[in-house]
């Protein structure tokens, strides 16, 4: 999960201090019990293994270990998450040699896309869940370009915009704070700020923002219908001078803001769009003060981008006992223990609980609110990119920064960004992804 | 310096020499020519064959030459001022006050500081709730978005003075012993015909004093190309320097190719001003002690 939010990095003295106990441990074990070290990872020999890229963090995996330990009863899971690209070569590596030791796996749409041709087909599994409430989006995007069904949706993510309730008197007459377009939201953003004194609109623009995705999921594809195939088209520019307008009326300070949650709690910021993780904080002190709202649409729709995880078979492995997992899993009991431990929303019907944390809650309206728009436009993040993503995200940040921040006109920066970005992506030859059309095999061309 | 005058021996003898500097010869083939090499070679090979791709990446980076721009005005206005408060700083503690020794440990101190760490330090003061704005305010002058990027200009002085405050000390240390090497005999001989303080700076002091500035104009200018921690803590982004994008293009962008073209830029441009100087020095020491 390249952005986590709970990715911590180990400082120098963490590792020497966890290498001092890696050394001391056999020592301190044979002294105390006689007993020579045991796995910890989990399940032991003779377990079903769930390989992911998701939970990499120690207290994510530990979270998740223990949902496993209480709602999967039948199957003894042992659970494994590791960076994207050691988990695409162990899944393709292990397939190939047809010695498949991995009981199924779990990732990111973006994780799981390259491995289309080690996985199972999962229809007559797929065909039982119907009934789950599992959007007809995720199954479609679930058939990976195929005809077949390659993994289950398992939970999702997405971004959503808190706003304070004293923001509300200044919304343009007639506008539901609850379907704003992107019109009303800059109006909204001028008028707070003329009576506000200030700009109270914010913006996750510092150096580890996700700005980036606001135009590939939202604002390109609510204004042009797609994120690299309409690119640098009249449409883009139209987004990109929108863009121009609304970011003169928000806070100059979010070149700072990593996180909206902390300038919203502060006060600083009255509004502002963010990931889910990123903006739960804000309202925990006075839930009530607080909405969360889908985001705006635009002339083609309420683009919005969808982070979305899955499960599947590698090809080779016990589809039955799998199946009895992924089961165990999409019950709405357990995704909303995954909702309450590690921040990522169900993607199979639930009623929420009321003893959910009032922001869970709030966010969960919104993510629910956005996804059943009748225009609702889904967008993905980049998909098969591999360690080019971060350039993929460059390109949509340069844009930013010469159009906005400096004022450029979009039209010459588009061009000019629109040849390094189909230069990275023949470097990958990756397909097209949603809300591009996809076709499987040919090399994404920018627009 | 020339070490005592090395007397050709036998080719046993020779060998001998030889093999004491073979560790040193392969510590530095391994840690230092072989990086080197395979960080050039990074730079200009792609998977197929040698290219320019990565170079032409680099130059069509918009953060390039705003890079390239604020490295170089960053030295331009860094370097003079810092040698001329290192010369003020070391010709006041050449006048001997009271408490010299307190003086020199309290200057020098920026010298024990990381470069994060003084960056750190002086973002608290320049952040928009930082110390300086909050004296601002008590005076009722209003704050001011110092390391706002609409501001270039003070974000530019917020990074020369934290800048200043961090590496002027290293001239000064350098400035001090130089100092230290020349007898006193000139400045007396001076004093003794009248010369004024002035007359004996500009003639005397300056005159001896310079290969040791040219020294610490060498390193300060190679050091300068590789500011980096302090614009980084101070700005983020905003204020791009060369070292500050090799690391964006190694680690955020995960792109070390690109990473390895800049970093050849900065050695190119770090190799060429010491070239520069070195020439300098030796046309002048050259017309001065002939």
């Amino acid at each position: 999960m390249p952005e986590s939010f709970y990715t911590k990095r180990i400082s120098r003295r963490q590792a020497l201090q966890i290498g001092a106990g890696v050394t001391a441990a056999p020592f301190l074990m044979g002294s105390l019990s006689g007993c020579s070290g045991a796995s910890t990872s989990g399940g032991g020999a003779g377990a079903f293994s769930f390989l992911s890229t998701q939970f990499t963090p120690v207290e994510e995996k530990q979270r998740f270990e223990k949902i496993l330990g209480s709602q999967v009863k039948d199957v003894k899971v042992s659970y494994n998450s590791m960076a994207v690209g050691d988990f695409t070569t162990q899944v393709t590596s292990q397939v190939k040699a047809g010695k498949v030791s991995i009981g199924m796996v779990g990732g990111l749409h973006g994780d799981l896309a390259p491995l289309a041709e080690s996985l199972e087909d999962l229809d007559s599994l797929a065909g039982q869940m119907t009934g789950s409430g599992i959007g007809d989006s995720l199954w479609k995007l679930a058939k990976l370009g195929g005809s077949t069904t390659k993994y289950i949706p398992w939970m999702q993510a997405t971004y959503v915009v808190a706003v304070h309730k004293s923001a509300l008197e200044w919304l343009p007459s007639g506008a539901d704070v609850k379907k704003l377009t992107y019109e009303q939201y800059l109006d909204w953003a001028i008028a707070a700020k003329k009576a506000a004194g200030k700009p109270v609109f914010g913006f996750p623009a510092g150096p580890k923002g996700l700005y980036h995705r606001f135009f590939q999921g939202f604002l390109l594809p609510s204004f042009t219908g797609g994120q690299i195939s309409t690119f640098s088209s009249p449409d883009a520019v139209q987004a990109w001078t929108y863009m121009q307008h609304l970011w003169a009326n928000m806070n100059p300070a979010s070149t700072n803001y990593d996180n909206l949650q902390e300038p919203l709690a502060r006060g600083e910021i009255l509004v502002g769009w963010d990931h889910v993780a990123r903006l739960v904080d804000a309202p925990k002190a006075k839930p009530d003060d607080w909405l969360m709202v889908p985001a705006p649409s635009g002339p083609k729709g309420l683009g919005y981008l969808l982070v979305v995880a899955g499960y599947g078979v590698p090809k080779g492995a016990d589809v039955a006992k799998a199946s009895t997992v992924i089961k165990a899993l999409s019950k709405p009991a357990t995704q909303i223990e995954v909702l309450r431990q590690n921040a990522f929303f169900p993607v199979v019907k639930a009623t929420m609980p009321t003893d959910l944390p009032a922001a869970v809650r709030l966010e969960a309206n919104a993510v629910a609110g956005q996804q059943s728009a009748p225009n609702a436009l889904l967008a993905l993040p980049p998909v098969g990119l591999g360690a080019k993503d971060g350039e993929v995200s460059q390109v949509f940040k340069d844009c930013f920064k010469q159009i906005c921040k400096e004022g450029k006109a979009p039209t010459v920066v588009l061009g000019q960004q629109a040849k390094i970005l189909q230069a990275i992506l023949d470097e990958v030859k990756v397909p097209c992804w949603a809300p591009d059309p996809v076709t499987t095999g040919k090399t994404c061309k920018v627009g | 310096m020339t070490g005592p005058p090395i007397v050709r021996r036998p080719k046993r003898r020779l060998s001998a020499a030889f093999l004491l500097i073979l560790p040193s010869i392969i510590f530095m083939l391994l840690l230092f020519a072989w990086p080197m090499v395979s960080g050039v070679l990074q730079a200009v090979r792609s998977p197929d064959g040698f290219s320019m791709t990565y170079i032409n990446r680099m130059l069509a980076d918009p953060g390039f030459w705003a890079a390239v721009r604020n490295t170089l005005l960053l030295i331009v206005v860094l370097l003079p001022l810092q040698f001329m408060l290192a010369l003020a700083m070391a010709l006041l503690l050449q006048a001997r006050p009271k408490g010299q020794g307190v003086y020199f440990y309290l200057w020098a101190v920026p010298l024990g500081v990381s470069d994060l760490a003084a960056g750190l330090v002086w973002l608290s003061i320049f952040a928009d709730r930082g110390y300086l704005n909050s004296v601002m305010d008590a005076l009722g002058i209003g704050p001011v978005s110092w390391l706002s990027y609409e501001n270039y200009g003070s974000m530019f002085l917020a990074v020369v003075i934290a800048e200043l405050w961090r590496a002027t000390s290293l001239v000064m240390v350098i400035v001090v012993s130089g100092m230290q090497g020349i007898p006193k005999d000139y400045d007396e001989a001076a004093n003794v015909f009248g010369a004024t303080y002035l007359q004996r700076l500009r003639h005397v002091w300056l005159p001896l004093l310079k290969p040791s500035l040219q020294v610490a104009l060498i390193l300060r200018t190679i050091l300068a190309f590789q500011t980096f921690a302090v614009a980084q803590a101070l700005t983020g982004q905003d204020f791009q320097v060369l070292v500050g994008e090799t690391y964006r293009w190694y680690t955020a962008l995960q792109n070390p190719n690109v990473a390895s073209a800049l970093a050849l830029v900065v050695m190119a441009v770090s190799m060429l001003a010491a070239v520069v100087y070195l020439r300098l020095l030796r046309e002048d020491t050259g017309s001065g002690k002939r």
